[in-house]
C-alpha cells in the first residue's frame, strides 16, 4: 500500500532545506516538533472539570490524536500538568510538590474558571487561581469547559512547545520566574 | 411505650435542677439549654440513663452570636439520638465570647474529637481537656476562624473580581 492511500495523517515537517537524501532545519524545530506531538498529560483533576476532561481522553474526542495517549499518573514522565477543579488552600503545597517532582521541560494548563482564578469560589478556604502557586501557559475558560476547549488549549500549548527555544528552560528568564514562585 | 419529652425534661430537672432550662419543642426536635460547665455532668447522663438512652452522638457544632451580650457569644450545640426509641434531642450551651472555653465530651463518645476539632478549628472554641485540639478542615497556617462574624468570606487575594465588569457599580467608571 502506497502512503498516499493511507488514512494516517503525518505531522507536516518544519521549515527547512531539503535535497537529494537530506533535510535540514534547526534543532529548534524538530526538538520542539518532538516535544508537542508526545506531551504526556497527568491529570490532576479535583472536580466536575475532570469529568469534562475523561470525556476528552476518551474515544470520542481523543486526545490521543495529539500524541497525547499516555496518561501519566507519576509527576517524574508527565510534561503537561492539567489542574481542573477547585484547589483548595489546604491542597496548595500538594500541587506545588507535584509540580516540582516534574521533570523539565514540563508545562502547566489550568482548565476552568476554578484552577483559573477561583471561579465562584471566592472564600478564605479556596486558592484564588493556580497561578498564585506554581507558573501557568494555559488558561481554558469554561465553568465546567467542553472537551473540544480542552483540546483547543491542548493545542495552543502544542504552538508554544513548537516555538520553544531549547534553551529556554535554561535562560535568566526561566530561573527568574521560577524564583518569582520561589521552586527549588 | 416510647419515651416522651415530659419524661427526659422531668429526670433532667430532677436531677440537675437550674443547669437544664428553656424546654421547648423546635420543629420536631425537643430541644433545651444548659449551663456551660454541667455539660459532660448532663450528657454523660443522658447516655448512661436506663431509660433515657441517647447512645448516639449526632453533631457536635458551634454558632456565633455578635449581637448577643459577651456571656452569650458562642454556643455549642450537641444533638443526641436515642437508638431503641428514635428519639432525637438537642441540647445548646451558651459561652462567653471574651473565654469560649467548655469542657470535652470526647472522653464520653469519642466520636466528638473530630467534632469538637472542627468547631475549635471555625469558630476558636477551646475544648477543654480536649487530646489533639488542632485544625483539621482548615490549613495550618491559617490565623483566623474564619465561621466567626468579624472574619471575611471572601478572599482578600482576588485579583479579577472588579465591580464594574459585574454592574455593582453606579457610575460604571
Amino acid at each position: 500500500m502506497k502512503m498516499s492511500d493511507s488514512n494516517i495523517k503525518m505531522v507536516a515537517p518544519p521549515e527547512g532545506v531539503s535535497g537529494e537524501g537530506f533535510f535540514a532545519t534547526t534543532l529548534n524545530d524538530v526538538v520542539g516538533l518532538a516535544r508537542a506531538n508526545s506531551l504526556w498529560p497527568l491529570p490532576f483533576a479535583t472536580s466536575c472539570c475532570g469529568i469534562e476532561f475523561m470525556a476528552t481522553m476518551a474515544s470520542h474526542y481523543d486526545l490521543a490524536r495529539f500524541g497525547s495517549e499516555r496518561v501519566s499518573f507519576s509527576p517524574r514522565q508527565a510534561d503537561m500538568l492539567l489542574v481542573m477543579g477547585t484547589i483548595s488552600k489546604k491542597m496548595g503545597p500538594i500541587l506545588r510538590q507535584v509540580y516540582e517532582q516534574m521533570a523539565e521541560p514540563r508545562w502547566v494548563i489550568a482548565v476552568g474558571a476554578c484552577a483559573s482564578s477561583g471561579g465562584v469560589f471566592d472564600t478564605y478556604s479556596v486558592l484564588q487561581g493556580i497561578d498564585k502557586v506554581i507558573p501557568v501557559d494555559v488558561y481554558v475558560p469554561g465553568c465546567p469547559p467542553r472537551p473540544e476547549q480542552i483540546v483547543d488549549g491542548v493545542m495552543r500549548l502544542q504552538d508554544l512547545v513548537k516555538s520553544e527555544s531549547v534553551r529556554r528552560r535554561s535562560s535568566p528568564e526561566y530561573q527568574e520566574l521560577l524564583k518569582s514562585y520561589n521552586i527549588k | 411505650m416510647s419515651l416522651e419529652t415530659t419524661e427526659i425534661q422531668d429526670k433532667l430537672v430532677e436531677t440537675f435542677g437550674e443547669s437544664v432550662f428553656h424546654f421547648n419543642q423546635e420543629k420536631d426536635v425537643f430541644s433545651f439549654e444548659v449551663a456551660a460547665d454541667k455539660i459532660t455532668a448532663i450528657v454523660l447522663f443522658l447516655k448512661n440513663d436506663p431509660t433515657l438512652r441517647f447512645n448516639f452522638l449526632t453533631d457536635v457544632c458551634g454558632v456565633h452570636y455578635p449581637d448577643n451580650e459577651t456571656e452569650r457569644q458562642f454556643s455549642v450545640v450537641y444533638h443526641m439520638h436515642n437508638w431503641y426509641e428514635n428519639k432525637r434531642i438537642k441540647i445548646k450551651a451558651f459561652i462567653s465570647g471574651e473565654t469560649p472555653d467548655i469542657k470535652t465530651i470526647s472522653t464520653i463518645f469519642p466520636s466528638a474529637n473530630w467534632m469538637e476539632r472542627e468547631t475549635w478549628d471555625f469558630y476558636g472554641i477551646n475544648f477543654i481537656g480536649h487530646p489533639q485540639l488542632k485544625r483539621i478542615l482548615n490549613m495550618d497556617e491559617m490565623v483566623s476562624h474564619p465561621m466567626r462574624k468579624e472574619f471575611p468570606m471572601e478572599d482578600g487575594g482576588r485579583t479579577d473580581k472588579d465591580d464594574r465588569f459585574f454592574g455593582r457599580t453606579q457610575s460604571n467608571r
